[in-house]
Parts: C-alpha cells; structure tokens; sequence
C-alpha cells in the first residue's frame, strides 16, 4: 500500500526527521492562507498523487506570493497529473501541499528496502539525490553506498555515521545525518513498511538536513496490525476496478488488453498472460480467484471483467485441484445465471474429474469454446477476437 | 530416496483443529502420510481425526518423536508458531499460511540461525502447495493424485503451475520424485537453490524442473549454482512475460524492483547457466521429455 507524500513527511518526522514547514489544503483559499501562515517569501505547491516524477509533470509549482500559491493550487486541484510513472489515465489531484521553500545546498538520495537474497533491511543512499534510483545506478552506480542491517539488533550509531561520511557530509552535521538516517530506519523497520524512499534528501544553506520528498510502501499483510496506516489508504489513487476486487477479496491489476482472464493461482494466472501474449494478443487483466475457485467466487470475477470495456473475450482458465472440475463448473453455469456475458466465451478446465465437469458445461446451455491445454485455450482466446 | 519425506516420516500439524487444518489433515491421512498428532494452544489432552492434539510443540515431540510438522496457523500468528517449531526440535516446517508480514519473515529467519546447523529447522513456505514425495508421503494442499511416482525433482513458487506441471508429466508417463513448493512471498523459508542442492543429492532424482516467476533473486542465484554443482539437468519455466514492472502480481513476492528480476532477464540469465528454458508454460513436460531423451535418462 501507497502513501501520499505528505503522509510518509508526516510520520518520518514523528521519527525525528526534519521536514521542511508545510500543510494541506483543499481548495486555493485555503492555500493563500496556508502560504501566509507558512511565512516567508518563497513557496512550493505540490500535487499529491501516488508517483513520483510530478515535477517534470508539471505537478510541482514554485510560488513567490501567496496570490501564486492560490493560483497554481487552482490549476491543480481536480485535475489529473500524467506522469512517466501513472499511465496515460494518470491520477487525480484532490490534495495539495504546500511547503516553504528549502534554500537547497546538496541534493542526497536515501531509501530502505528488504533485501532479498541477504534477508535484511538494506540502506541506498548516494551523492546524487533528485535522480531516480533507476538512474543513478544506470549513470553513477560508483556513488550507490549500501548497508545491510541486522534486523535483530537494528541501525547502530556507527553505520548511520559510516553513510554520513560516505555521502560526504560535513563533519559538523554528522550527527543531525545519522540521526535521520536512523529516523528512516526505525519508521520503517516499526510500521512495516516495505519501501522508505526520501528524494532528495537535502542539506541547506542554513545547514539543516531535510527530508524534501519522500516516498513510502507498506506490506498489506502487516495492515491487520496497523490500523493508523491503514487508514492513510486513498482508494482515488488506485484504479477503481481493482479497488472493487481487492475489497472483496481478489488479487487483481489492469492491463492494457482485451482479453479479460480469470485464473485460479497467481502463477497460473501469469502463465496464462504468457500464453495469450504467445498467442499474439493481449491480456487486459491479472486476476487470481484464488485455490478455491467456488461458485461465489466466479460470479465475483466474471462480474468484475464485465466492468472493464476494454474486454473483448473473457479466458477462463482453472486448474482443480483439491476442489474439482465438476463442482467448478457447476460455479460457472451458476455465475452465467445471474449475469449475462455478452463477450465470446472460453472455457479451459484441468484436473480433477475434468471430463465430468466439461460434460456440465456442455449440457448446459452456456454458449461457450471449449479448450483443451493452456495453449489451446489462448489461441482460441485470441481467435475469437476476430 | 526422495528428498525432505519419506514414507515414515511422522508429520506434526500446527494448527491442528481449525477447519483449513482439519480437512488437510485428513486428504495427507488418506494420501498415506504418517500423520502422528497435531498442536493448537490450549486444546492439548483432546482427541481430534483420532489423533492426540497437543498444547505445545515440544510436548508434541517428546510424545509422538515427530521430525516434522505442517504449519495452517492465521498470518497474525505463524511466525510465532514457526519459531515454536524451530525452539521444540522440529527438522522441517512447511508453512501453507498466505499473507504473513515480511518483517515476520526476516524475524523467523533471524531465530532460525540461533541454532547449530546439525540443529537448525528447515522451513518450506510460506503461502505455498508443500512437499508431496509421490507414493510416499504428501505434507501440502495439492491434489495428491495428479502425481505419478517417478524421478523428475519439482521445485516451484507457484502452487497450480506446479499442478500444471505434474499433469502434463503424467500425461506424458513421466513421474516425480519429489515435488516441493517454496512460496510466492518476498522472504521465503527455503529457496530454489536449496531445493536443488538436495535433488541434486538425491539418487532417485534424474532431472529437475524449476518454475519461478517474475521477482526476487532466486531463480537466478539457482541458476549460478546449478551451472557450478550440478550434474543433473535443470528445466526452467519463469512465468510473468506480461507483468508490467513494479505491480504486484498476486504473489506479494511477484513484482519486478530490479534489474535480473522480470521473466525475459531470468530466461536469459538462466540460460547463460546452462539451465534448458521451457519457451511456454504449456510444454514443460515436453521440454522434460526431451531433455531426457537427449540426456539417455529415459
């Protein structure tokens, strides 16, 4: 789960982290008088929406009045910011923040995540903040500085410090670094987050270090212990069709294509993408009914395919397993009951008791192409497309 | 020999008289497995699937000499459980439970390493299908009769590929020695590599097949090992061509954050390894048999 930057500044400086002074606002009025409460002469408007790259967007404005201030949140607000990273849908803007600006000396770049081949919390930073990650491994990978932490004992003072001193940081500031660095460090190992991301981190003029953006990830199985971060969730940044499933319970993503799948297994679900993309066409969704497949969960799922419009043909691929074929499409004749499917139809099943359950299919009065292999049931998912 | 099960192996079920628990207890008790008792909290001195039901692990142990246990315990508590598993002499833990926080799983880890290697528990899982030594021993959810006895090692994230897999080999008259699945999540308890290195060890084993996915560095780390300890050859399937990056696909484990992560960069990588790459999810038993032909392993 995504945060917003306000959100992830907010909880970073609850960790002792300096930010710099900003608020929220919802409408240009309030920005002005944000901006005045604020103070100073300078101001930065920004859009919060789930991406990052919103400068070069145009979702970040520098305001020299509060007047300014008032201006570019009214041409923000309610609009939707197209980034490199949003799709071309982009994200609606419904918050604003504004922030003094920072009199930025360096730009640094720090962020946790796991590390998954040593199992431990892992710390990048480098020199060359307000690049992406992606790039500066691309470009400057000699500036990456990497630590793992043990996780049983946590940060220590030291490795905070040896980080300091690799970014470069005058000896004076040292402590204020480490001291940041171990704010991140304990947000994200005591929220269950799974991605801190502060970019750029910057030292100023007046020698302050300051978290200027940042980013941050939560693990959604760690939410049942988390209600203060689950409440930060802001459904009008994810696409509305998957808000749908994952409120009932399905793992399901977008895709640009038109055909809509229905899968049991995430792996078999990917597979299947494979395949249809092998086939020459493709697929317009990921969806994982999960192992058990029952009858309510296929109704859930052709419902949630019948609300994409990019669909043209819906796949329908099942493995039972434990569950069987026969009682699977008895779920499907049960769906097809209740809503009506105006797109051709392609059913493969496979496991147990499958020629019982193809035989259901059959007498039913489905209109439906029956498919063998998973390579069968995409060529046949793509031919019907015409 | 097949790896991690065998027939006798006495097998321990953590989350014993829950439903999930209950009826998966009883598919591995009908499948053959020796089942020996099971642990829930509290329930200890009950009689459940006419087995005993036991408070603590270690009282499990003790009572029953259990080596082994299966884990349906909810995320909230598995970690707790699993650790409980390692502390009570436990040598494997399969854990089945979907959805345990990755910081539980670093935890899990960290406790593991307390014992000496001779000591240590093996952890499979979590949020995958299990082990199942066909003819032998089943210590998962799968549908144990899709499996033929044979001599192809299967190690998978996925659970219904592995399935996929297993059909389409006895299909084609080609059985498994040993299946194992590690589990969609990001930290997992035994990784690829692991599984291999015991295929490899195993006298039963001819070949293996290996079906990762997009993310994490696994398949590829696998793949290195294999190039330089293997003598048996390594089939490999690597779902998710079509995930875009950076979205998580179903698996909390399948998202693409590096560089070596997405399915075509795995494909490449594991074929400068030497691994033979199954070019679709639909003929992993084809490229099996062929890798066999050309190898006179049939």
């Amino acid at each position: 789960m995504d945060i917003h930057e306000y959100q992830a500044k907010k909880i970073l400086s609850d960790f002792g982290v300096k930010i710099p002074t900003g608020g929220i606002v919802y409408s240009p009025e309030n920005a002005e008088n944000k901006a005045r409460e604020i103070g100073g002469s300078k101001w930065v408007v920004k859009a919060q929406v789930h991406s990052g790259a919103r400068g070069k967007a145009g979702g970040i404005i520098i305001c020299n009045s509060p007047l300014e201030v008032a201006d570019a949140t009214d041409k923000l607000l309610g609009k939707k910011l197209i980034t490199n990273q949003t799709g071309p849908e982009g994200k609606i803007i419904n918050r604003i923040y504004i922030e003094e600006a920072t009199d930025i000396k360096h730009e640094l770049y720090l962020g946790l995540v796991f590390d998954r081949s040593s199992e431990s919390i892992m710390v990048v930073a480098s020199t060359e903040g307000g690049m992406s990650v992606e790039e500066i491994s691309k470009e400057k990978p000699e500036t990456i500085i990497r630590s793992k932490i043990e996780v049983a004992v946590g940060i220590q003072q030291f490795q905070a410090r040896e980080i300091a001193f690799g970014l470069g940081i005058e000896s004076k500031l040292i402590s204020r670094a480490a001291n940041t660095i171990i704010g991140c460090y304990k947000a994200f190992s005591e929220l269950d987050a799974t991605m801190v991301e502060v970019n750029p981190l910057v030292v100023s003029h007046q020698d302050e270090i300051l978290a200027l953006d940042c980013k941050m990830s939560f693990d959604n199985n760690a939410m049942f212990r988390r209600d203060e971060i689950a409440e930060l969730r802001d459904k009008t940044q994810e696409n509305s069709n998957e808000v749908y499933a994952s409120d009932r319970g399905m793992n399901y993503v977008s895709l640009d294509g038109n055909i809509g799948n229905i899968i049991n297994g995430a792996g078999l679900a990917m597979a299947s993408m494979d395949m249809i993309k092998l086939a020459g066409g493709e697929p317009a969704n990921f969806l994982d009914v999960g192992g058990g497949a029952t009858p309510e969960k296929i109704v859930k799922a052709f419902k949630l395919i019948s609300m994409d419009t990019k669909v043209k043909v819906i796949l329908v691929n099942i493995f039972a397993g434990i569950n069987r074929c026969d009682w699977v499409a008895e779920g499907i004749v049960q769906a097809l009951s209740k809503i009506e499917i105006k797109h051709p139809l392609v059913i493969r099943l496979a496991g147990t008791n499958v020629e019982k359950g193809n035989e259901i299919l059959k007498k039913s009065n489905i209109n439906y192409i029956e498919a063998s292999t998973l390579e069968d049931a995409a060529n046949k998912a793509v031919k019907a497309l015409g | 020999m097949s790896i991690i099960i065998h027939k006798n192996t006495k097998i321990l079920v953590q989350g014993f008289t829950g439903k999930i628990g209950s009826f998966h207890a009883e598919e591995m008790i009908k499948y053959g497995s020796n089942v020996v008792g099971g642990v829930t909290p509290g329930k200890g001195g009950m009689t459940h699937l006419n087995l005993p039901v036991f408070n603590t692990v270690k009282e499990a142990v003790d009572e029953t000499g259990a080596s082994t246990s299966i884990l349906f315990v909810p995320p909230a508590f598995a970690a707790d459980s699993a650790m409980e598993a390692a502390d009570a002499g436990i040598k494997t833990c399969v854990a089945i439970t979907d959805g345990i926080p990755s910081h539980d799983m670093v935890k899990i880890k960290r406790y593991m390493r307390r014992y000496p290697k001779d000591k240590k528990m093996g952890l499979v899982g979590p949020n995958c299908a299990g082990i199942i030594s066909p003819g032998k021993s089943m210590l998962g959810i799968m549908p144990g009769h899709i499996y033929k006895e044979g001599k192809i090692g299967i190690v998978s994230r996925s659970g219904t590929l592995g399935y996929e897999a297993a059909q389409q080999l006895k299909d084609l008259e080609i059985g498994v020695s040993t299946s194992v699945g590690i589990g969609g999540d990001p930290i997992n308890g035994s990784s690829f590599r692991d599984i291999i290195e015991k295929f490899e060890n195993d006298d039963e084993t001819i070949a293996v097949l290996m079906i990762g996915e997009i993310g994490g560095p696994q398949e590829v780390e696998a793949g290195q090992f294999a190039k330089e300890n293997m003598s048996k050859p390594v089939i490999a399937y690597i779902a998710g061509l079509t995930a875009p990056k950076g979205r998580v696909m179903g698996h909390a484990g399948a998202i693409v954050s590096a560089y070596g992560e997405s399915a075509i960069e795995k494909v490449e990588l594991l074929k400068e390894c030497g691994v033979t790459i199954s070019k679709n999810p639909s003929v992993m038993g084809e490229t099996i048999k062929k890798v066999l032909v050309e190898n006179n392993l049939n």
